[in-house]
């Protein structure tokens, strides 16, 4: 039961400095590092002390709240630094990695022949779970609740990100691997989106539904498929997990190995050579970042692409989820009348005076300034043309402003993660903070309603 | 230049009066801010942006006030051209200059008192100036008739501003529409400066007579003259269309308020559901008095016989309605908030306007009050539309597939209701 996705609402951000396709391996990085922030909503408690030896997928700590949950070191090396913040909360945990990795090697199971609650346990306790969120609310998966559906989204639309299609080249076993794993897990079907091209490697795969997807930014999001293709309603659980993530997921159930290797892609109209790179979750950024060189000095650094990426610098790290990092111009400068000259190098949801209209295909270099300052809502009509799903969006923010959990259910949180308002949080003209306004409204009803 | 401003920003930061300097700074030099959270990058509008888009769409009205004024005076004191030259009639120095310091000092006043007012209210309670008052102030001078008092305008300006706006927390928050409020204010508190024959023509009101006659001039709007039952005013079709008639200083002109909310829909800043609704159900109001009128339903002596029978579409050509659909109507603060609320609200509004105007005994004009009207039933049009997408929500809940957590046993399988 194939069901193909057009999209017609949404914006592409055409930018400078899109990754070539070819794979350079990156310089080995010395130190490693998990960024905690990464697991949003995971209370983390320490396996191992500072200064122990850890294998490569050995537990460094496990959730509190689902104690069976492990977290796996991407590295073999010693955990030389455990960052904390105030009230002693973990934030990062660094690990100095050896010159010759050791991995822990878990016991391989049969896929065919095993059932789902063998799986769970074999994921949960080698770190594969890590990698499947759930909706609503955006988090790891909760492995107590059974998901009516999963969702793999192998269509990239996001400005600069990785292409799906290109870093999975050649990694169909690991692929097939894990989606027979998953589809274990879940009564429902596993949903997997691609682009119309037919040259992705998830296409082929056995025991998944297709879907050919089209149009503009955000149908590449999986939340924008969620939507057209079984929307989740209150009480409903989906899991949703990134194709990269598949082939981690797929190695260690085929070897039993949790290697932490990925292609990425390092992009941006900062770095002067921007190229995929193979590297491992947690490396250095400057471990590629120089390999390719940056053409300025003020730059804002990436974790991930420019509308849903967190913000780093060179010497920080690659993130958990993370498959591209992005290098902008800052913007911290003043513009003379900028706010009624005609705009020709800025993309723009307008017309007014603006004229990305005209030139759709054209690629701008867009910096960081806000081009603007933070107001009420007072523009209405805009965000809709960009916002393909069956959701009122200016309301729904609105909802989570004022933290009317009734209102927030009614008109959909459920089925929305932070991301599937970057766009809107693009084009604002307000310029307020959407995708904070959601992540806070899920949670809210998370601890409100569970 | 720009160094110095970013040093005296650094310096006042924090401070009382800091708002008021970035207002003029960030109107110089667009700010220097980054993107801090979520989006690293943004699209390059600006409410200030915005703004002005509406503001240019407006200029043109306010230069045809200017010479309108001026033409609509020496007009009603020389007697109307008999073959009118646009050159050598109405864009004239003579008109223009008339025009200049009649309509002038109440765009000066409209903007100063406003603009002051912002100022107080964002200083004190400390967030930045809204740029909600620049179109607001551009609106005022254009919808009040040409002779207003300085004075009254002055007050009805603070009046709208302070209770029609930053009571409710200022520009994005404001139920009513702060220009029509303004307008509201000035016609319920001094009638007699709003309607009448007497206030439409520069010098009116003063008793300048008209050459060589004792009669005092005067000018009468065309909804006036329907109003009073008489079809005999001298202003073609086309002077309506064209905008050479008495009227508010700038809702004359019907073909530049075309072209302005063309270019308000082409720049995506103004609702183009709202325009054509809003003329679609002055139309369909217009059209049912029509037929009326044909039905023989009312007799011609009755005082409502003369607006009835005014020919539908010719509403749209006079008075406020086409200014009121074009740039009050699209507010989009007060007006409806989702796409298919602006079709019925702007349905209403077109539909109202002509109701009001008919029916109105003192003053024959409705527009501006039934956009306030409609202004105060958005939020409830809004609230039914999105109720319709929240039962669809609810309706796909019934076929949800809800699985039982895994520790709660077999038997806890059942759907949660809501």
């Amino acid at each position: 039961m194939s069901k193909d996705i057009r999209i017609k609402k949404g914006l592409n951000i055409n930018l400078i400095g899109a990754a070539e396709q070819t794979t350079s391996k990156a310089v080995l990085s010395n130190v490693y590092a998990l960024n905690l922030d990464d697991f949003h909503g995971i209370t983390p408690k320490m396996l191992v002390k500072q200064g122990a030896e850890v294998k490569a997928g050995e537990p460094l700590f496990y959730n509190k709240n689902k104690e069976d949950m492990f977290f796996v070191s991407p590295v073999s090396g010693e955990l030389v630094e455990i960052i904390r913040g105030a009230r002693r909360k973990i934030l990062t945990l660094k690990i100095l990695a050896d010159k010759t990795q050791e991995y822990l090697e878990h016991k391989t199971i049969n896929i065919e022949k095993s059932d789902a609650e063998s799986i769970k346990t074999f994921l949960l306790q080698s770190g594969g779970w890590s990698f499947l969120k759930q909706r609503p609310y955006d988090i790891i998966a909760n492995p107590e609740i059974t998901p009516k559906a999963i969702f793999i989204s192998g269509y990239t639309t996001a400005p600069l990100a990785a292409d799906a299609n290109y870093v999975l080249n050649g990694k169909e076993a690991e692929l097939q691997a894990a989606i027979s794993a998953l589809g274990k897990l879940t009564p429902g079907q596993v949903h997997v989106s691609v682009g119309g091209a037919g040259n992705s490697p998830l296409e082929k795969l056995d025991g998944i539904t297709l879907h050919k997807v089209s149009g503009p930014h955000p149908a590449g999001l999986v939340g924008t498929q969620i939507n057209k293709i079984d929307p989740i309603n209150k009480g409903e659980v989906a899991w949703t997990v990134t194709p990269q993530d598949l082939v981690i997921i797929g190695e260690l159930l085929l070897t039993g190995k949790f290697n932490a290797e990925r292609i990425i892609a390092l992009a941006g109209s900062v770095v002067k050579a921007p190229k995929y790179y193979s590297t491992k979750i947690g490396a250095e950024i400057s471990t590629f970042l120089y390999g390719s060189g940056v053409n300025q000095d003020k730059f804002r650094l990436i974790n991930g692409d420019v509308l849903t990426g967190s913000k780093t610098h060179p010497e920080g790290y690659l993130g958990f989820y993370n498959n591209t990092v992005t290098a902008i111009p800052e913007g911290d400068d003043y513009e003379f009348f900028g706010w009624n000259k005609p705009v020709f190098n800025k993309i723009s949801s307008t017309r007014a005076l603006t004229f990305s209209w005209m030139q759709p295909k054209k690629k701008y270099d867009l910096d960081t300034n806000t081009n603007g300052e933070h107001r009420a809502f007072v523009v209405t009509g805009l965000y809709e043309d960009v916002f393909p799903l069956d959701i009122y969006p200016l309301q729904l923010l609105k909802a989570c402003m004022v933290k009317d959990l009734d209102e927030m259910e009614q008109l959909g949180l459920y089925e929305v993660a932070p991301e599937d308002f970057s766009l809107t949080e693009f084009i604002c003209i307000s310029k307020q903070p959407h995708q904070q306004i959601i992540r806070e409204g899920l949670d809210l009803l998370h601890q409100e309603i569970g | 230049m720009k160094e110095k401003l970013h040093q005296i920003k650094l310096k006042y930061r924090g401070k009382k009066m800091a708002p008021a300097f970035n207002a003029i700074h960030t109107f110089l030099y667009s700010p220097n801010e980054t993107t801090h959270s979520g989006s690293h990058v943004r699209s390059a509008d600006d409410l200030k942006r915005t703004m002005n888009t509406v503001i240019m769409a407006l200029v043109p009205c306010l230069l045809f006030g200017i010479f309108n004024a001026g033409y609509q005076h020496y007009s009603a004191i020389n007697g109307f051209p008999a073959e009118f030259s646009l050159f050598e009639h109405f864009l004239t120095w003579e008109n223009f200059w008339l025009g200049a310091i009649t309509v002038l000092p109440i765009v000066i006043v409209s903007y100063g008192v406003g603009l002051a007012i912002e100022f107080i209210f964002a200083v004190i309670k400390g967030h930045e100036v809204e740029e909600g008052y620049l179109v607001t102030g551009m609106l005022v001078p254009l919808i009040v008739p040409v002779d207003t008092p300085l004075w009254m305008l002055a007050v009805a300006v603070a009046f709208g501003v302070v209770i029609g706006k930053e009571v409710f927390g200022g520009t994005g928050m404001n139920i009513l529409n702060p220009a029509l409020t303004i307008r509201a204010f000035l016609f319920f508190a001094y009638p007699t400066w709003m309607s009448g024959d007497k206030v439409w023509v520069h010098g009116a009101k003063e008793g300048v007579t008209q050459a060589g006659s004792a009669d005092a001039i005067s000018g009468e709007t065309v909804l006036g003259y329907l109003a009073q039952g008489s079809t005999e005013f001298s202003y073609s079709l086309s002077d309506m269309f064209y905008g050479f008639i008495p009227g508010s200083v700038g809702e004359t002109s019907t073909v530049l308020i075309l072209l302005g909310g063309l270019f308000l829909v082409f720049s995506k800043i103004a609702s183009w559901r709202i325009m054509l609704s809003a003329v679609i159900g002055s139309l369909a109001m217009g059209l049912i008095f029509n037929g009326i009128v044909a039905a023989e339903w009312i007799p011609e002596y009755s005082k409502f016989y003369g607006l009835m029978n005014f020919e539908y579409w010719q509403h749209l050509l006079v008075g406020g309605l086409a200014f009121g659909i074009v740039f009050m109507a699209t507010d989009p603060v007060t007006g409806s908030q989702t796409n298919r609320g602006k079709w019925i609200y702007g349905f209403l509004i077109g539909f109202m306007s002509v109701m009001i105007r008919v029916f109105n005994p003192g003053y024959p004009e409705g527009v501006f009050l039934a956009i306030l009207l409609m202004n105060v039933f958005a939020p409830t049009i809004d609230h039914y539309v999105v109720r319709g997408n929240i039962k669809r929500r609810m309706k796909r809940l019934k076929t949800a597939t809800i699985h039982p957590k895994v520790t709660d046993g077999v038997e806890a399988l059942k759907t949660e209701t809501v």
